[in-house]
């Protein structure tokens, strides 16, 4: 269990002012210009070997991804952007950490700006998060009053600008690629891939695209070594992690633990256990709701992380664990989910536009038990004629939940029909 | 090419560039990539994932219309990458995209203008199931308007936004868009207002399914009921490459050819949609006038009439070419009137100062010297009296493209108008060329800085009583920027009339103190001339001819034909095999797709008849023999400074010829498709102002 004195976010439930003094008792700018003295190569090798992998679903190394960034500034100049357009349905982490703790994040920004030369950086907030727009505008600005970052920021001798873009409230806007474009004032469609934004990115110049809690992290990585955070979680899967836990648990909460805690575990002791006992449980999607749901057997003794979960044919995704007891209609869940992404779909190319309407025609049929039972083979194959056919990944999370139902709770679908059939040959009998 | 990279397509290895994406590369290996979004003259979407293959060791299949071979990675061992597109997973890509296009298209292709020539129906024969797995209600999407031209069936479009990608690039005009996401995405006009650009039929074609089909066409005809001449178009002086497809004695539509050197595979809305002109106010029979009224007449009869008038007085006797003509009627025109010793000859019916001021520059001082293409290269365009958009709207694309794509700096001097591009405004009067002459900084420099500058006069700056003076100040200009170099001519002239070029080269011009066009005009207004023969002429002031004897050979009962004394039945251009030379100096054939109308006859034929009778009869029997005789003027050394003459230029600002787009010609103001655009583009301008 990860103890209160290795806890990075240590003001993640508000219970303290998030305001930049009270920020910096519990350490943030502590050493900031320091580090940056150290140079952007030795910030990269730090966030390498702490082991940090991308936070915002993908776990895609993070000390690897900056070192994309062409090591000089050519013609162009570099951009970091911070996705902040958190709209994944059980995800809750970033909002927090923007509402209180905010200082770590704008710190975040300045030293891995440094890190890949960019002299501005991009926040893009998720349109729906007013509060968080507001308390994260006000920690910019006491950072730019303080000169921590701005003109010669933290008196390193680095000129740094932070802007702070609202969204408009779209999903697909949380793909990078997607993103840059909302930025650049276009329509939020994702781009072809490649060239990939570390060469081609915001307004055609390299660019970094990171979740929130990636770049949050990396001043706390510095300040206390990449050996402390990588002490964390199992090889490969290293460090503390925020975990939004929220379904049928007693105690819905977002918490920071370390990476690869049991999933039981992790529920029991911060969320206070499933409704009604362990036993009553159903169903876990552990990352969010595009990774494929786990049934009560696996989620026993399953590790939370990214290669645990993997093994399992699900994924870590945000680390949003999503409960659900045995109240819950696993086919109605779902339909909800698809119900989601034919929603977000962007239209841009042809299966995720065309196929994500029909997945969920298709299960809302199911849910009354209205199909054919080679309709549920049949809903399957077109899952994964979406899968990996699509420009982005929209695609594959639209395909995901379905292909987790199929996988673990057929029986549901089927008794669904069989149900359906009984009732409506009672009725014929009945009529005849 | 030096960056050659080695790839393996389905067991194949072969070296291409690094620079080809994917799809060529498989192409050059012969194997086919089926598509919808991809267009090798737009922007790459990669939306439809049609074109997916398989890079063995990828986790997924790549659109190989985006990806490029410098992005693939050799294998572990070294080996060249493998690209798969017969493998199991191309496959079955192929099938799941071509489901996922098929569920929420109507199917209804025995109802559809598109059926035959379909690229949805084409490819799901080849790569689709056979049966659909789709059991949902299908989406419906309502109609949109796109004006008089473009008919829309949107519940049939598969969202591959070509036709949103031409709009925007190669027209110019941001009016078409997609809106909405996810299933409910729709390609609109948002507005619902009509497009705004002459380019705007290039969607039909570009649409790879039933959604943009052509309103005037609409339940005509199936494409293989079709008859396909390809020929060249005489709406303007690109001399875009077409293909005429006719049933039976009628011509259904008309399509553009790819010619990578003249209009790509575009062509301007004039020349798709003018054919329904071909079917109205034509000339079938010839007439002549009596009691002040036309009646029908024999073909004896009428040419006894017109035999008897040109054995007149030579001296008062004079010949007009139109802008239709092709050059062996001219030829055979200005043949006969050499025989009868007539030296009032003029195929400039504008009055344009180009081409016969006896200035000795030959065909260069009234070509487009630098090549259609060569606008492609060109880093820096002054554009002086003209209006390309209006005069020569492919020519307006390529100029559009080298600003987009090579970022060419572009001044105009003359009418400021939306070109689609930004462009610098030096003026709009010839004082502007005469201070543009005489600066050192500004778009001077820019021009004489240019590594291929052009300059491009038009009619507007011609065309008018000063005209020639004009040419001398562009000429002088163009010497002084030096615009003209060893390897790179950029003094061009963008003509307007399809027989311009061709006349000019054939002398179609006075001779021997022979009348121009102002002479001829103003010598039969004043009784000096007696006979006027117009050979396609409609463009000049009829009521100016006075009291002379006007014969008309044409296709069309236009203004010609009403002032006539004796009409002569010609043939359009879609009805005689002929030769056009187009602004560039071009020569390119013509077809008949159709036979002339009624009793009327091939041009050429028609004068060569009317030698027999006047007993001077021309020295060739067939076409061949006649195109024998067409000889280029010979080419001497062109120094521009020396084109047209020196004298005082007014102070009138250059106004561009073209009043009304749709309706320049006989064939156009014979449309009622052209009258409606032109009606819409009234309507436009009149809510615009």
């Amino acid at each position: 269990m990860l103890e209160d004195k290795d806890r990075i976010f240590t003001n993640l439930y508000g219970l303290q002012d998030p305001g930049l003094e009270a920020a910096k008792k519990r350490g943030a700018w502590n050493g900031t210009a320091a580090f940056m003295a150290l140079g952007d190569d030795w910030i990269v090798t730090q966030i390498k070997e702490s082991g940090l992998r991308g936070r915002g679903g993908a776990g895609f190394p993070t000390g690897l991804k900056w070192s994309f960034m062409p090591k000089e500034i050519g013609e162009r100049p570099h951009y970091l952007v911070v996705n902040a357009d958190e709209s994944e349905p059980g995800t809750c982490k970033d909002r927090d950490l923007m509402r209180h703790d905010p200082h770590l994040l704008i710190e975040g920004c300045l030293i891995a700006s440094f890190a890949m030369r960019a002299n501005a950086c991009y926040i893009y907030l998720r349109g729906e998060y007013i509060d968080e727009r507001i308390a994260l505008q006000k920690a910019i600005d006491e950072a730019y009053a303080a000169k921590l970052i701005g003109k010669n920021a933290c008196g390193s001798g680095y000129d740094f600008d932070l802007y702070l873009h609202h969204g408009a409230g779209a999903y697909i806007c949380g793909e990078e690629t997607a993103l840059l474009e909302s930025l650049e004032g276009k329509k939020g469609q994702p781009r072809l891939k490649p060239p990939f934004p570390a060469n081609a990115g915001l307004y055609g110049c390299p660019t970094t695209v990171n979740n929130v809690e990636s770049i949050a992290v990396t001043p706390t990585i510095l300040r206390r070594g990449s050996g402390w955070f990588s002490s964390f979680g199992r090889p490969g899967n290293a460090g503390t992690k925020v975990f939004c836990i929220s379904g049928h648990v007693n105690t819905p909460c977002n918490v920071e633990e370390e990476m690869s805690i049991p999933l039981k575990t992790l529920i029991e002791r911060h969320a206070g256990g499933v409704v009604g006992g362990w036993d009553n449980l159903k169903a876990i999607i552990p990352g969010g709701s595009s990774v494929p749901c786990l049934p009560r057997d696996i989620c026993d003794d399953v590790l939370m992380d990214f290669d645990a979960l993997k093994e399992h044919k699900s994924g870590l995704g945000t680390a949003a664990v999503i409960v659900m007891d045995q109240s819950t209609d696993m086919v109605r869940a779902i339909t909800r989910l698809a119900y989601f992404y034919k929603h977000e779909s962007c239209g841009q190319c042809t299966p995720c536009r065309e196929g994500t309407g029909w997945m969920w025609r298709v299960l809302t049929r199911m849910c009354e038990g209205k199909a054919d039972m080679a309709e549920i083979d049949m809903l399957l194959d077109v899952s994964q004629e979406i899968e990996g056919h699509t420009i982005c990944a929209l695609g594959d999370a639209a395909a995901w939940p379905v292909q987790g139902l199929i996988r673990h709770f057929r029986h549901e679908i089927e008794d669904k029909i069989n149900t359906y059939r009984a009732d409506k040959s009672v009725h014929a009998m009945a009529a005849e | 090419m030096t960056n050659l990279r080695k790839v393996n397509v389905d067991g194949k290895e072969i070296e291409v560039p690094g620079h080809y994406t994917l799809m060529q590369a498989c192409e050059e290996a012969g194997a086919e990539i089926p598509r919808f979004c991809y267009h090798e003259r737009l922007s790459v979407a990669g939306n439809c994932r049609m074109c997916l293959v398989e890079w063995v060791g990828a986790p997924k299949p790549m659109a190989s219309c985006a990806m490029s071979i410098n992005d693939l990675r050799p294998n572990r061992d070294g080996t060249p990458a493998n690209i798969r597109t017969d493998s199991a997973v191309v496959k079955r890509a192929r099938e799941g995209v071509m489901e996922f296009l098929l569920i929420n298209h109507p199917l209804d292709c025995p109802i559809c203008d598109q059926g035959g020539e379909c690229d949805l129906q084409d490819q799901a024969v080849a790569y689709g199931r056979s049966r659909t797995r789709y059991d949902e209600g299908k989406r419906a999407v309502e109609e949109k308007n796109m004006g008089p031209l473009v008919k829309t069936n949107m519940t049939r479009c598969i969202q591959c936004t070509r036709c949103v990608r031409f709009i925007s690039e190669v027209a110019g005009v941001e009016e078409l868009g997609l809106v909405n996401r996810g299933e409910s995405a729709e390609i609109t006009t948002y507005l619902q207002a009509n497009l705004t650009s002459e380019l705007s039929g290039n969607v039909i074609d570009l649409c790879p399914v039933g959604a943009l089909t052509s309103r005037p066409y609409a339940f005509n005809a199936r494409p293989w009921e079709l008859r396909k001449t390809e020929s060249v178009d005489v709406m303007d002086a690109v001399g875009s490459n077409i293909r005429i497809d006719a049933r039976g004695a009628e011509v259904m539509r008309i399509l553009p050819r790819n010619n990578d050197d003249v209009n790509e595979e575009w062509i301007s809305d004039k020349t798709r949609f003018v054919w329904d002109g071909l079917k109205r106010q034509r000339l079938d029979k010839p007439f002549v006038r009596e009691n002040g009224k036309l009646r029908e007449a024999s073909w004896a009869e009428a040419l006894e009439l017109v035999a008897q008038k040109l054995k007149g007085d030579p001296q008062r006797i004079a010949a007009i070419a139109g802008d239709l003509c092709d050059m062996e009627s001219m030829k055979a025109l200005k043949d006969l009137m050499g025989s009868l010793g007539v030296s009032s000859l003029d195929c400039r019916q504008d009055g344009a100062a180009i081409g016969g001021q006896g200035d000795g520059q030959g065909r260069e001082g009234y070509l487009f010297n630098s090549g259609i293409a060569g606008i492609d290269e060109a880093d820096a365009i002054l554009l002086i009296g003209t209006n390309p958009r209006m005069e020569a709207p492919i020519i307006n694309a390529r100029i559009r493209g080298a600003w987009l794509h090579d970022d060419a700096k572009i001044a105009v001097i003359g009418e400021a108008t939306d070109l689609t591009y930004p462009y610098e405004h030096l003026g709009d009067d010839p004082a502007a060329l005469v201070a543009l002459a005489k600066k050192r900084g500004g778009f001077a420099k820019i021009l004489r800085d240019a590594k291929r500058p052009m300059l491009i006069v038009g009619m507007g700056a011609l065309a008018r009583p000063d005209g020639a003076q004009v040419l001398r100040e562009v000429g002088e200009l163009a010497a002084k920027l030096n615009i003209v170099r060893e390897d790179w001519n950029g003094f061009n002239v963008l003509h307007n009339a399809a027989s311009r070029v061709g006349g000019l080269d054939i002398g179609f011009i006075p001779h021997n103190g022979g009348r121009d066009l102002a002479g001829i005009v103003d010598g039969a207004a004043k009784g000096e001339v007696d006979t006027v023969y117009l050979l396609g002429a409609d463009e000049i002031d009829m009521k100016a001819l006075g009291e002379a004897f006007v014969i008309y050979q044409g296709s069309h009962g236009d203004a010609g034909a009403h002032r006539a004394d004796v009409v002569l039945p010609g043939a359009a251009y879609t009805e005689k095999n002929a030769l056009y030379t187009n602004t560039e100096g071009r020569m390119q054939d013509g077809f008949r797709a159709v036979f002339p109308k009624g009793d009327a006859r091939e041009d050429w034929a028609i004068i060569r008849a009317l030698s027999d009778q006047i007993g001077r009869t021309l020295p060739y029997d067939n076409l061949e023999g006649l195109r024998g005789t067409l000889q280029r003027p010979d080419a001497v050394a062109f120094d521009p400074a020396r084109l047209g003459k020196a004298g005082k230029v007014s102070d009138a600002p250059f106004v561009s010829p073209i009043t009304d787009y749709y309706l320049t010609n006989p064939i156009a103001r014979a449309s009622a498709i052209m009258a409606e655009c032109a009606m819409g583009a009234v309507g436009m301008r009149e809510a615009a102002e």
